[in-house]
């Protein structure tokens, strides 16, 4: 609970997304316009990693099928996903990177 | 007369295009008639979690009945329409109802292609493509089960991946020398065939089909060589053929499939047409297609609602395409052409160019990718193969290049 610290996380580049496991739980965490966004990384859809996916325009695009999500809110932004994704809290505190699983 | 769009076909492109027009700000009437007796769904389930028994085939249906009418959109199912009137703007359904437009989109879609000489009546044997078909299908997929799937195309090899996982031993024959014959340039195409090899599906390339045999249902599949192979089960997916015939009647320009421009018009004043039924020139390819994909279904349509809405947007998408089979997502963007050079980036990474530049790109478990490779179609800059093939290089780093290459004079 709480917040976790996302190890290897400084080495994620520009509109580059990475798949770690926090406290049992997928996380995708995403750097793009230079704000890290950290969300649950399994899609609403089927079964797909998020963080395999496509970062473009504020938004990540599922590997699978291409549907897309907010990754500020969470919001389905294009088809076929129609359910949103969960979104988690993330800070930067003396160069290390931690999101909150909020559970 | 009020305005009023009238939308023929209720499959996923008539319900998307129904959704767009409201979506893009359409105050007219809006009445979508569609021949079979539910509301607009999307087939892509029905050769997979519908047949593995994973979901029913409702799960395939868009919005809920109660939807159309939420949104004013009257929509009609189990209605056919039987003729449409260009001049007077009416279309006449088969009880002989007579319905005014103002504009008219057809979503006509496609139907499966028979085989010839198939018996009519013969249990056990199937195609494909309705949410019937599917549930049909499905309950008669149990374990132990032999199958024989005559087409080696997607829903054929889809419909061996879901039978296979139910427990059936499945057999694919497929005339042509290689599966997918007609969507990927042979050489990509072994990679999927060595996928359901692996698997344990029999394949049988390179001979047509002679015969179906049974006596009220089948007991075999008799082949041009000779051959014959026990089945309890035959599915047949060869291919489906466009529904031009009411747009043909009427006097729209028809080509393998409904001519339509980039806007979704046809050659009749104010009918428009979009999805599986349109032929239809792509600007990114600078080439015409007609494609049989979820992808054109919903954005053709979207495209042809905000035309239909007076707002013009024409439709210019690189054509992409998935297929999930044996626990691999296999996408494609592009098409395939004749003497595309092939170029691969590992094993699961495939390129077809053509001039120097990128046409097609196939993946096997590799969505990512084939998004950025989306981007190196779209730029038609022209790539390196050396630079395509090598892994270290990022495909970002090449779209970045190619679109700025592109931009430049």
């Amino acid at each position: 609970m709480g917040w976790h610290e996302v190890p290897g996380a400084h080495a994620l580049g520009e509109d580059e997304a990475m798949g770690v496991v926090l406290n049992e739980r997928p996380v995708a965490l995403v750097r793009t316009g230079g704000e890290l966004h950290a969300l649950h990384n399994v899609c609403t859809h089927q079964f797909a990693l998020l963080s395999d996916g496509y970062v473009e325009d504020g938004c990540i695009e599922c590997p699978l099928h291409q549907g897309k999500f907010d990754l500020r809110t969470g919001a389905p932004k294009a088809p076929p996903v129609t359910e949103p994704v969960r979104v988690y809290a993330v800070k930067t505190e003396n160069g290390k990177v931690y999101v909150d699983l909020d559970d | 007369m009020t305005e009023r769009v009238v939308i023929v076909g209720a499959g996923q492109a008539g319900g998307r295009a129904a959704e767009a027009l409201r979506a893009a700000g359409y105050t007219g009437e809006v009445v979508l008639i569609g021949e079979e007796a539910h509301e607009p769904y999307e087939r892509p389930r029905l050769s997979k979690s519908v047949l593995i028994g994973e979901e029913p085939a409702v799960a395939a249906c868009m919005h809920p009945r109660e939807w159309y009418a939420a949104h004013g959109v009257t929509l009609h199912t189990g209605a056919r329409v039987e003729a449409i009137a260009p001049k007077s703007r009416v279309v006449i359904t088969a009880d002989g109802e007579r319905l005014d437009y103002s504009k008219l989109l057809l979503c006509t879609g496609s139907r499966v292609r028979p085989l010839p000489g198939a018996p009519d009546a013969l249990a056990g044997v199937h195609y494909l493509r309705t949410l019937e078909d599917s549930e049909r299908l499905a309950a008669e997929l149990v374990p132990g089960k032999r199958l024989v799937v005559i087409g080696g195309g997607f829903i054929g090899l889809e419909v061996a991946s879901s039978a296979l996982k139910r427990g059936a031993q499945v057999t694919v024959v497929e005339r042509q020398a290689t599966l997918l014959d007609r969507v990927l340039p042979a050489e990509i195409a072994a990679q999927v065939a060595s996928l359901h090899a692996t698997h344990g599906i029999s394949l049988r390339t390179g001979v047509p089909v002679a015969r179906i045999l049974g006596n009220g249902a089948v007991k075999s599949v008799q082949l041009a060589d000779g051959a014959e192979i026990a089945a309890d089960l035959v599915v047949i997916g060869i291919g489906v053929i466009p529904n031009t015939e009411l747009a043909e009647t009427a006097g729209a320009a028809s080509a393998d499939g409904i001519v339509v421009d980039e806007y979704c018009r046809t050659t009749l004043e104010d009918v428009y047409a979009a999805g599986d039924v349109t032929n239809h020139h792509n600007p990114i390819l600078e080439r015409r297609v007609r494609l049989e994909s979820w992808q054109n279904a919903q954005n053709q349509a979207i495209a042809a609602a905000h035309n239909l809405a007076g707002k013009a947007r024409p439709y210019a998408e690189v054509p992409w395409f998935w297929s999930d089979q044996l626990g691999t997502n296999i996408q494609m963007v592009g098409v395939a052409e004749p003497g595309m050079q092939i170029v691969w980036r590992g094993e699961r990474l495939a390129f077809g160019l053509a001039n120097g530049r990128l046409r097609l790109a196939v993946g096997f478990n590799m969505g990512g990718e084939i998004r950025s490779a989306r981007r190196l179609i779209e730029a038609r800059a022209p790539l390196s193969p050396q630079r395509l093939a090598d892994s270290a290089v990022r495909l970002k780093d090449l779209v970045t290049e190619a679109t700025c290459s592109a931009s430049t004079p």
